[in-house]
Formats: C-alpha cells, sequence, structure tokens
C-alpha cells in the first residue's frame, strides 16, 4: 500500500498530519535532497512540496518528473504563494505545445 | 547531401524504396498520435489549471484557519494536540493508458471510515478554531488527491508529446526528403547507365559492320 507525504517548512505542513499524511518538516535544501529521495525509494506515491522547499532542489524535483511515480506536487506555503506552481503548468504547456497558448493571456 | 554515400544499385533501390514506404507510414501513424495527445493532453491541462488554482485558494485560507487556531492557545498544546494523528490515509496506485503514455490514477482510502478521525485530539484544551482550520484542509483533500493525478498525467503527457514531436518532424523533414533524393538519384543513375551501354552496343555494332562489310549504316 502507498503512503503520502508532505515535505516543507513545519509551519505549513503540520495541519496535514491530522488528515493522515506523512508530514517531513525540512530545514535546508539538502536535508530535502536527501529525503526526497528516500521518500522515492520507498512506498511514497504523492508528495506534496511546498514551493519554498522545492526551490532549493529544483534538480531533484525535475529528476522525477518523468517518472510515474512519485507525483511531486507543489502547494504553496504559509509564507504565501509564489506562483511555482501554475508557472510549472505553465511550463508543461510550453513543452507540449511549444509555446504557452491556453493561459498566456491570464498572467 | 548523402547522395555521395548512396550505391547506386538496383538492390539499394528496393531497400530505399521499402524504407520510404514504412517511413510514410510510420509518420501517419505519429502524426496521428500527437494529434491525439494533444487533443486529450489539452482538456487535461485546463482542469489541472483550474484545480490548482482551487487547491491553492483551499490551502491558503486553511492556513490562515491554522494561524488563528494558533494564535488562540499555547504552541505546546497545539503540538501536543497534532503530535499522535488517529487518521491515515492509504494510496492504491494503478495506471491508465494514454495514447502510449502511462498515467496515474489514484485511489485512496482512511483507515478508519468515520470521518471524524481527523480530529486527533481531546477538545478540552484546543480552541474551536482548530477543529474549523483541520475541517478546512480536509475538504480539499480530494481536490488535492485529483490534482497530484492531472499534474503527474500532464507532465508525462507533455513529456512524451515532445518526443513525438521530434520524431513526426524528423520523419518530415529529413528521413523522407533524403529517401525521396536518394531514389530519385538512384533511377537516374540506373537509368543514365542504361542509356550508356545501349549507345556503347550501337557503337560496337557500327564498329563491327564496318570491319565485316566496309559499311557504314549511316
Amino acid at each position: 500500500m502507498y503512503k503520502i507525504a508532505v515535505m516543507g517548512d513545519y509551519d505549513s505542513i503540520y495541519g496535514f498530519a491530522t488528515l493522515g499524511l506523512d508530514t517531513f518538516p525540512v530545514q535546508d535544501s539538502q536535508e530535502a535532497a536527501q529525503i526526497l529521495n528516500r521518500l522515492a525509494e520507498s512506498q511514497y506515491g504523492i508528495v506534496y512540496m511546498t514551493e519554498g522547499c522545492a526551490a532549493g532542489i529544483e534538480h531533484e524535483v525535475l529528476k522525477y518528473q518523468e517518472q510515474l511515480s512519485p507525483a511531486i506536487i507543489l502547494i504553496p506555503g504559509i509564507a504565501g504563494n509564489t506562483g511555482k506552481g501554475i508557472e510549472n503548468v505553465k511550463k508543461s504547456v510550453e513543452q507540449a505545445v511549444g509555446s504557452d497558448i491556453l493561459f498566456a493571456q491570464n498572467s | 547531401m548523402a547522395s555521395t554515400t548512396v550505391n547506386p544499385t538496383r538492390m539499394e533501390l528496393t531497400r530505399l524504396k521499402k524504407k520510404l514506404v514504412t517511413a510514410t507510414r510510420g509518420h501517419k501513424l505519429l502524426k496521428d498520435k500527437r494529434d491525439e495527445l494533444m487533443r486529450q493532453y489539452l482538456d487535461l491541462v485546463r482542469e489541472n489549471m483550474e484545480v490548482r488554482v482551487r487547491v491553492e485558494k483551499g490551502i491558503r485560507s486553511a492556513n490562515t484557519n491554522f494561524v488563528i487556531a494558533k494564535a488562540g492557545m499555547s504552541e505546546e498544546i497545539l503540538h501536543t494536540a497534532l503530535m499522535a494523528p488517529k487518521q491515515e490515509i492509504y494510496l492504491k496506485p494503478s495506471k491508465k493508458n494514454v495514447m502510449s503514455v502511462d498515467i496515474p490514477v489514484y485511489e485512496y482510502s482512511t483507515r478508519t471510515a468515520d470521518a471524524n478521525d481527523i480530529y486527533s485530539y481531546g477538545f478540552a484544551f484546543t480552541s474551536g478554531d482548530l477543529d474549523g482550520a483541520v475541517q478546512s484542509l480536509s475538504d480539499i483533500l480530494p481536490d488535492m488527491m485529483r490534482l497530484a493525478e492531472c499534474e503527474k498525467a500532464c507532465q508525462l503527457m507533455a513529456a512524451e508529446i515532445e518526443r513525438t514531436r521530434r520524431r513526426v518532424n524528423a520523419l518530415e523533414h529529413v528521413i523522407i526528403p533524403e529517401t525521396k533524393k536518394n531514389i530519385k538519384y538512384i533511377t537516374m543513375k540506373l537509368d543514365e547507365n542504361e542509356r550508356s551501354t545501349q549507345i556503347r552496343l550501337m557503337k560496337v555494332k557500327d564498329m563491327m559492320l564496318e570491319e565485316a562489310h566496309k559499311y557504314s549504316e549511316r
């Protein structure tokens, strides 16, 4: 049975523990990369990650992008929305279509 | 271009003709695949955007609720309240094949059926705002699961579309024109060879007539 993890700074993610998701508070990007690699090897199907946490380990996040599991999903942290999540969706449209034809006018 | 390396033989010509047929068919199939993938991708990515906006809004309001809850009680009590969660979520991932791309489908189940098990604390020492905050987070969980499904599928499909597009372009603009050019080159060369053989024969005939009968056809 797979599980779901949430990574980020403690203040942003402690609430998710009540829902039954496994929370992994991280301090710095090195620790985050280690935890992410460990989670990917064990039985975690989805990893929710705060945008702030993902900003330091983009390389690691990209590594798992073309694998079926785990799905790394960015969520806004308590510090606010950096727009990174939406930007990633736009980037994927750009990758597929060649240019952002869907959401370009919204930005 | 590449014609310098082509062997102008009948065997090579047959091989190239076969290659052209395969390439044309492959090109058509890949183009169809790309178009269909693109159609499905665009639907999916629109949904992805919608769900993402909803989730981000939900998380923002949940975060606000948590801050308010935190303000109403001491940090120690909050930590203790959330220390041992009662509920657990299990994920059953399966996959669906969309135009040869495996996209994930997530089914999730909770350890207990009781919806109130998200409150892992006694109500005596915690503020009521915490209940609201936990509830608001719990409300966006289905959306978050859908977001994970959509976003992963979009990433995988985008990568596949890019790969397919490259292949289609390579076939359309490099392989097919080059093969056509080579076929033309070989045909011309063979025709030319045939003509030169014919002329040579005519010349030989002339020479033999001349020698035997001192007679020229012309």
